[in-house]
């Protein structure tokens, strides 16, 4: 087959009316049809790549033969029935083909037969059923191509590659190859009460892997009062031991105090963080006050991190809370009972504030509800530096389930924000996605089992919260968004890889095919269809919040690492512990660049006056209330005092500046101090 | 009834004759015109006072002006200075304007219409070619609040009498307690100020500076008894009078079952604080800093947030001082969505902006000071006008709270230490009708809403105030249209040395203001009595807030889903018998009763929860453990409930 497209790239002379009937295969039709856009694209893409193979092919040959890799189609005589035994072994062990065992490295080779486009200068090859053109699909632009792996890495894309023989050949049969989906926000280890959810970094990354997302990165949850670095280390050591693909951590910030902020900059300057997590919910756990939330963004600005946010009014859902259990509303219902929706609108407004105010970039996570997505829209349109992300579950169910009347399943949707129950949430935003004002699909997978759900079936707020998703996430973002012809492939690829490589500085590592990039590829079928049931999941967990719903799209084979780990009808081959650490280096691009320049013109400049030589009232010294401040809302002691004690104090104040000295009965006096008396001011000041 | 009859009858044998008499065309409009609407009620008012009326024997004057001049003069020397007749103006009211004299007796509006019956010697107000409207009430001042100790340079007296001059004849003004400070002390105190220092009718704001589960009985005795019905929370002032958003919440809940309105001073005080700071390292330290340090977002987010947390509590709420476009914005927004919720632009932010903080000359920069600060954007003003106009902000105050420079002084190092406030309570009038009416925003009509009827109808006052009607007090204000000024520190009523409007010139006037009945400015006399005000008591659940808030109190239930038993598998949780307390934290009706359950207890509680919940307790380290419990595992879970 390949010499039969060999041969016609050769002569490059078949006509244009023949090659077109000839390749449009069904598969290929469809992909076709369904994104008339990207078919221009297609065009132009191919020729210049062509080019540019061309080029790069003079200078790769020597080196081609010295290796054992993976293998292009096209120059590829192999015998497929041949690959693909040694395939199947392969899989399994990790080593694709005999000869690259030998040398310890790993290939695979996502081969992409590569598809002329109509009339185009290569010809179109002629296909058996095996063989089908595939398209290599980026956040820019879709081409036919196809792509060689070696030792994990991609080394080349183009057409007519020249690779060695005994590589594995994997075809892409006309379906996409897109770069391994991100899956930015997981929760594998965080644990509830002290139960773990039952998806750890193993169940969670196999689940991951299988729905063809080939890196996440998980949240670091450190208690109030824990160490960051320590946490951090559990969580990197539990991650190394049982993750099947490349990881990367966000740290959350219990708290703020000073001795954060010295492991903020160990972790950003040697650990490879460069994401935070700040929390504006989870009353007396998690939650900062803003004067905490100014400083924490102040201080992350400075480091180049970017600052996540959990973006709900603590304070009223702790109010809400006490409220609704007080009406006897115990169940899961009473979850989205108090925390409507509208704090949640609120928090992201306040957090986009604070962000404008420091000039610092936000990421909401989790953006549940309509109006805060609006919320973020708006900011953007007004030039705030923030990036959203609708997780899985706010774009594929509602929060009508909560009203279920099995509370287990109920209370699988548990989760913070929780799902709107307004049933047009998901199409708006995946609306929002798909013109960029959302630009990030997470998951927020934090599986917990039912029998762990049950510690809170006396009292919603013990339900753990957390539902499933990484491995349907971006079956659903096709089914939802590119199916429904709202998005393109390649905003597709954007949303679900490309745009969280950008932001948290993986790009061009991940995110994209390209030379050099990291081979974690997925080969996507749009035409897969499939039923979302726990029966068939990767998942631990009993109630997969999406059971029993369609999902078209979905991927025919996985590379991670540029091993195959998943191929239709294979199944999944995962080896635990095989996932890396990617550290990821501060200041990201992406993100920082306006941020950078803004700074620069920001400046603030006083005006310049003449010393006020006027009289200047006489202040009677005023006690300086030590207020406890009341605005604290993170520490229980500090938050308020108790009303005694609060009367105590203000007595105090009272003492001082009384009231009745200020009381103006002397109402038109004016006791002016003599230029003398700024001393007074100064030492007020 | 009967008598209602016959005074149409009798208008209309002499309607005709009467209105060719005086020659003057207006009076047609009453019944033909724009505002012909509410000519019943019209009817209804002037008949109900005729009953009274029957010392008038001799012929109705068929005129109104003209004729009736002759008899006042005759009368004059038994003039009474209670009993007064306007002439000739044009009624203003914030649904119609018509034409008609008005007869005011102790204080009160007895008799409005044509050709009135009054009794002789009263005393006669000419107000041909002007209008007659309710005097404006100013629905904030702080005259005394005092500031690092110092009180405003201009206080009951001085404000009041400045209203007065500006046509404004009611104030309510904020009671200031220092924090922590008896609210009811603090009511006395003003109360005893206003009573011997007001020169017009005045009620009272209370101001929660620090909140704790103690103030429930206060704020229930002021609202029962002591008429005050709206209270203001701060949401800035970080450390002083801040509060934070459960105590909010708590406030809003327990205002809402008072009856009465929250008012918030809206800006995240936490950002402002560390802005203050940043801004001081800068070095930066004039009047302009302080402008820099309160942005505009500062001021939008708070408002947001306090129209989320009243959302919440379903409490009706008042954005006091709406300073900048987006911030005003976000009230017009949530109004569209159905909240309770109004705006009150106040003269500083409708007349000018606050480019003047950069001024060279530190004093004037230092008079603008005040929070949240006057925006530097100039299209501000209009922006707002416009958003009053469209009904979308509905009230109009001043703010009012003047230092002297001496004052201001105080912190002519440090922009923190600046006292707050700016004049606006003798310009409001002006400055509105100049910016609003003046250009064709707004009618007269609105523009007596947006200055006195909506007041009144928010803080419970209507009709007696903010109406011309029978049986309303006699709080009137001749006001002319046409006459040109300008406003300065030299001419103004205030003994502060700067005006903030220095220069600008506006259009419309109060020719005659009349307070409690008598006249106070006349002729450009201001003629006042210091201790004439009266206290106006103010009642819980005003009609114009409450109505819609009752109605969406019985709608908003939720109900739980009744269940089965969950009889399944529990996770048995080890460490959980150490954050037992968590449970009774959440579980705790909050307000068992009615009430306050304060935040600290709430919170003090929920510290054991966190010592139980310890973390280390629960490292997952054993990733993959269900532990899952028999069914007689449930009793821990009983236990822990």
């Amino acid at each position: 087959m390949s010499d039969c497209r060999r041969q016609w790239n050769r002569e490059d002379e078949l006509p244009v009316y023949l090659a077109g009937p000839i390749t449009t295969g069904p598969n290929q039709r469809k992909s076709y049809g369904m994104f008339t856009s990207a078919e221009g694209a297609c065009d132009s893409t191919t020729k210049d790549y062509d080019n540019c193979a061309a080029g790069r092919r003079g200078t790769r040959t020597p080196r081609s033969f010295s290796r054992d890799r993976l293998l292009d189609y096209a120059e590829n005589p192999v015998p497929e029935a041949a690959s693909e035994a040694s395939e199947v072994q392969g899989c399994g062990s990790l080593v694709n083909s005999p000869g690259e065992s030998e040398d310890g490295r790993q290939g695979v080779a996502t081969a992409c037969p590569s598809g002329g486009q109509y009339g185009a200068t290569s010809g179109w090859p002629f296909q058996t059923s095996q063989r089908r053109g595939g398209r290599v699909v980026n956040d820019d632009r879709s081409e036919f191509a196809d792509v060689y792996v070696e030792h994990g890495l991609i080394k080349d894309v183009g057409v007519n590659l020249t690779v060695p023989d005994d590589v594995r050949v994997l075809e892409a049969n006309g379906a996409m190859v897109i770069p391994g989906g991100i899956d930015v926000n997981t929760c594998l280890l965080k644990p509830h009460l002290g139960c773990p959810p039952v998806d750890d970094f193993f169940l969670g990354t196999k689940a991951a892997l299988a729905g063809g997302t080939t890196m996440i990165i998980d949240h670091v949850v450190p208690q109030p009062g824990d160490s960051l670095l320590e946490a951090f280390e559990r969580w990197q050591a539990s991650a190394d031991r049982k993750c099947c693909c490349d990881y990367s951590l966000h740290v959350d910030l219990p708290n703020w105090n000073a001795g954060v902020q010295d492991e903020l900059e160990v972790l950003v300057q040697e650990k490879g963080i460069n994401s935070f997590q700040v929390y504006m919910a989870y009353k007396d756990m998690f939650q900062m006050t803003d004067s905490q939330l100014y400083e924490a963004f102040s201080f992350l600005k400075d480091l180049g991190a970017v600052v996540m946010v959990h973006a709900e009014n603590g304070d009223l859902i702790a109010q809400e809370q006490s409220k609704i259990l007080s009406m006897g509303i115990t169940g899961p219902e009473g979850h989205p009972l108090s925390r409507p929706e509208e704090l949640e609108a609120e928090a992201v407004f306040r957090a986009i504030t604070l962000g404008n105010r420091v000039n610092c970039p936000v990421y909401i996570t989790k953006v549940m509800s309509k109006t805060a997505a609006d919320t973020i829209t708006q900011a953007r349109r007004k030039g705030s530096v923030v990036f959203g992300e609708p997780i899985t579950a706010s774009l594929a169910t509602d929060g009508s389930h909560y009203w279920s009347k099995n509370w287990a399943k109920a209370a699988a949707y548990v989760t913070s924000p929780p799902l709107s129950p307004d049933p047009t949430t998901p199409d708006h935003l995946h609306s929002l996605l798909a013109c960029g004002d959302l630009q990030v699909v997470g998951s927020a997978h934090c599986a917990y089992s039912t029998s762990q759900k049950a510690i809170g079936k006396d009292n919603f707020t013990l339900i753990p919260e957390g539902t499933n998703g990484v491995e349907e996430r971006m079956g659903f973002v096709w089914d939802k968004a590119v199916a429904m012809g709202k998005m393109d492939e390649n905003q597709f690829v954007a949303v679900t890889s490309t745009n969280s490589a950008k932001i948290f500085n993986l790009y061009p590592r991940k995110g994209r095919i390209a030379v050099g990039s990291d081979a974690d590829i997925v080969i996507w079928d749009p035409d897969r269809t499939k039923t979302i049931t726990s029966k068939i999941q990767q998942s631990a967990v009993e109630y997969n919040i999406f059971e029993g719903m369609e999902c078209r799209g979905g991927p025919v084979a996985v590379v991670s690492q540029g091993r195959v780990v998943y191929e239709e009808g294979e199944g999944l081959q995962v080896q635990q512990g095989s996932g890396r650490f990617i550290p990821r280096q501060a200041f990201p691009d992406h993100v920082y660049q306006r941020i950078r320049t803004r700074n620069k013109v920001k400046g603030r400049q006083g005006v310049t006056r003449g010393m006020y030589d006027g009289p200047v009232y006489d202040v009677p010294a005023m006690p300086k209330y030590i207020t406890p401040s009341p605005s604290a809302k993170t520490s229980p002691t500090s938050h308020q005092p108790p009303p005694i004690r609060n009367l105590h104090q203000s007595n105090f104040s009272l003492s001082g500046a009384q009231l009745d000295d200020n009381v103006p009965r002397r109402s038109g006096h004016r006791i002016v101090a003599p230029p003398g008396g700024r001393s007074n001011i100064t030492s007020l000041g | 009834m009967a008598e209602r009859k016959l005074l149409p009858r009798d208008n209309d044998e002499g309607s005709l004759l009467s209105k060719l008499g005086t020659d003057s065309p207006k009076p047609r409009v009453k019944f033909g015109g724009m505002f012909c609407n509410v000519e019943g009620a019209f009817e209804n008012k002037t008949l109900n006072f005729d009953s009274y009326n029957s010392i008038q024997t001799e012929p109705r004057p068929s005129g109104m002006g003209l004729i009736f001049v002759p008899h006042c003069s005759v009368s004059s020397l038994c003039l009474q200075a209670d009993r007064l007749i306007i002439k000739g103006g044009k009624v203003v009211n914030d649904d119609q304007s018509f034409y008609a004299d008005i007869y005011v007796e102790d204080g009160i509006i007895k008799q409005i219409g044509e050709n009135l019956i009054v009794p002789g010697g009263v005393k006669t107000v000419d107000a041909y070619g002007h209008m007659v409207i309710p005097g404006g009430i100013d629905v904030n001042t702080s005259l005394q609040a005092p500031q690092l100790g110092m009180c405003p340079a201009d206080d009951f007296y001085h404000g009041t009498r400045a209203a007065l001059a500006g046509g404004t004849t009611m104030i309510i003004d904020h009671v200031v307690p220092e924090p922590g400070a008896s609210l009811l002390g603090a009511y006395d105190q003003w109360r005893d100020l206003g009573d011997r220092r007001s020169c017009c009718d005045y009620s009272l704001h209370m101001d929660i500076t620090r909140w704790h589960d103690g103030l429930f009985e206060e704020l229930e005795s002021l609202v029962k008894d002591k008429g005050v019905n709206s209270f203001l929370i701060f949401m800035s002032y970080k450390d002083k009078f801040q509060s934070s958003d459960s105590q909010m919440y708590e406030m809003f809940s327990i205002i809402r079952d008072l009856g009465a309105i929250a008012q918030v001073h809206a800006e995240n005080g936490d950002i402002i604080d560390e802005e203050q700071k940043r801004l001081l390292e800068l070095g930066i330290t004039g009047p302009e800093g302080h402008v820099l340090c309160h942005p505009e977002e500062v001021e939008t987010e708070a408002v947001y947030r306090a129209i989320t947390i009243a959302k919440q509590a379903n409490c009706p709420l008042y954005i006091t001082k709406v300073m900048s476009k987006s911030a005003a914005d976000v009230i017009a927004k949530a109004r569209k969505k159905g909240m309770v919720v109004y705006g009150e632009p106040i003269t500083a932010s409708l007349g000018t902006d606050g480019s003047h903080h950069w001024s060279k000359n530190w004093a004037k920069a230092a008079a603008f000071v005040m929070s949240p600060p006057i925006n530097p954007d100039p299209s501000t003003p209009e922006y707002l006008s416009s958003l009053l106009s469209c009904g979308d902000l509905q009230v109009t105050a001043s703010g009012n709270s003047t230092f002297s420079t001496a004052q201001k002084a105080v912190g002519k190092d440090n922009f923190t230490l600046i006292p707050e406030g700016t004049n606006g309570i003798e310009e409001r009038l002006a400055v509105v009708w100049e910016k609003a009416v003046a250009t064709g925003k707004m009618d007269e009509n609105e523009f007596v809403a947006v200055t006195s009827t909506n007041a009144a109808k928010l803080f419970n006052l209507y009709p007696r105030k903010g109406r011309i009607a029978v049986g309303s007090d006699a709080d009137i204000v001749i006001w002319n249209p046409k006459e040109t000024r300008t406003l300065s520190a030299t001419t103004h009523t205030l003994t502060v040395e700067i005006n903030i409007f220095e220069g600008m010139e506006v259009r419309g006037a109060p020719v005659v203001v009349i307070s409690q009945g008598k006249i106070v400015l006349e002729d450009g006399k201001l003629d006042v009595t210091e201790g004439s005000g009266r206290f106006v008591p103010r009642k819980a659940y005003p009609d114009y807030v409450y109505k819609r808030i009752k109605a969406r109190s019985r709608m908003a239930d939720a109900r739980g889903v009744p269940r089965g038993n969950y009889d399944g598998p529990v996770h048995d949780v080890i460490s959980m018998t150490k954050s037992v307390p968590a449970t009774p934290t959440s579980r705790m009706p909050q307000f068992p009763g009615k009430g306050p359950l304060g935040p600290a207890r709430n919170l003090h509680q929920s510290g054991f929860t966190l010592s139980g919940t310890q973390i280390d307790d629960h490292i997952p380290r054993r990733s993959a453990q269900r532990i899952v419990a028999p069914p007689g595992g449930r009793t821990n879970i009983t236990t822990l409930s």
